[in-house]
């Protein structure tokens, strides 16, 4: 009990701290940023139940005003802004990515990116993507099309938060959720 | 660093935070159903007029700069596409809707904020226990600038014996800090009796 309380309260305080990590603009509003990349790693290293909760938690520190979103905003910001339905579809993202890694018997680098890649992106973006063309008042495929700005960026994320979760699992042992045993030590 | 509340008291500050939320949901609602640019202007000047009467008008509208460029795409692609007025309209409701919920977060203490969730929360309370996720929060925000200090030091150690930028391992070391931190505040909150 404690511990897993520990681990969302800390999970939730990495996906801020990722945030501060300096981004890049890239249009209609949605900055890219480390964020995601704390959204996947609460998925593919704490689990699905506990990496949406870590990442609900987040989402209420930012919402009673902490400006702990991407580019210094609070959650009021994210409401208001088109980045509204990415910023929803967090926790969903999270747990979609947490319960994609139970589908593999171990902590593998292709079946981590292929989770933060269904969770992360394809999930996250069945949110964002409305969100883009309600906040904007364009149609669902320009809002397609101008977020597919962002998919290279998540792409890169998506392998990030593989490579960071398989050397985990090697570095902790068992600390790790969907990990039964890291790869490497098969042999 | 940790909040947008503006340390000038002001008569806005005394109102229960409970009130002033449920005002901006009003607000809210009534903006998005006004018809019109004319109208919707209007409802851009309430949050304006009262972030000057509070005498908060210089950080507020400092508050809203991350959303000029914004609002710049939104206008010119709507211009591209031949249709000024909607692209006008969701321009200023987003003005108006952050401005309103920035005057609420400048207005109110965090822990006056927290108070009004925790007791949002209560229909939860089976589910999650309000002094567990008291906990979490009060946990979250300490631990915050901590994380943020660790980032900042393995990057400057990266700096200081390396010419490249420092990439994923900066990610790896922060995380593998946070999931180790984690083992060490489990472990101190069992020795004071656990979170019950």
């Amino acid at each position: 009990m404690e511990r897993s309380l520990a681990r969302i309260a800390l999970f939730a305080a990495l996906i801020a701290a990722l945030g501060f990590v300096p981004k890049i603009d890239m249009g209609f509003g949605v900055p890219i940023t480390a964020q995601t990349l704390g959204v996947m790693l609460c998925g593919t290293v704490l689990g699905a139940r506990s990496g949406a909760l870590a990442v609900l938690l987040f989402m209420a520190l930012a919402l009673l005003g902490l400006p702990i979103l991407a580019g210094g905003r609070n959650g009021f910001a994210a409401l208001a802004s088109p980045s509204v339905g990415f910023f929803l579809g967090f926790p969903v993202a999270a747990f979609v990515t947490g319960w994609l890694m139970t589908w593999s018997k171990q902590v593998s680098t292709v079946a981590t990116f292929n989770a933060a890649v269904f969770g992360g992106i394809v999930t996250l973006y069945l949110f964002g993507i409305p969100g883009i063309a309600a906040k904007a008042g364009l149609s669902l495929t320009e809002a397609f099309w101008s977020a597919m700005v962002f998919v290279p960026g998540d792409v890169i994320k998506a392998a990030v938060a593989a490579l960071v979760t398989t050397a985990l699992a090697r570095a902790r042992p068992g600390l790790v959720a969907g990990a039964k045993e890291p790869a490497s030590a098969q042999f | 660093m940790l909040t947008l509340t503006s340390s000038r008291q002001t008569w806005a500050h005394d109102w229960p935070a409970g009130v002033k939320l449920g005002l901006l949901v009003l607000f809210t609602l009534i903006l998005f159903a006004l018809p019109g640019v004319t109208l919707t202007a209007l409802g851009l000047a309430l949050p304006l007029a009262l972030a000057t009467a509070l005498g908060l008008v210089g950080d507020w509208l400092r508050l809203l700069r991350p959303l000029l460029w914004v609002g710049a795409v939104i206008l010119a692609w709507h211009g591209f596409r031949g249709t000024p007025e909607p692209g006008v309209i969701a321009v200023l409701r987003m003005v108006a809707a952050l401005g309103a919920a920035n005057l609420v977060t400048m207005t109110t203490r965090l822990s006056d904020m927290q108070a009004v969730f925790l007791w949002l929360a209560r229909p939860l309370s089976p589910l999650v226990p309000p002094a567990r996720l008291a906990l979490a929060m009060a946990l979250m925000i300490r631990f915050l600038p901590v994380l943020s200090l660790r980032a900042e030091q393995l990057s400057q150690a990266w700096a200081a014996r390396s010419r490249r930028r420092i990439g994923w391992a900066l990610v790896f070391a922060v995380t593998l800090a946070a999931l180790d931190d984690a083992e060490h505040v489990a472990e101190a909150l069992r020795a004071r009796g656990g979170v019950g």
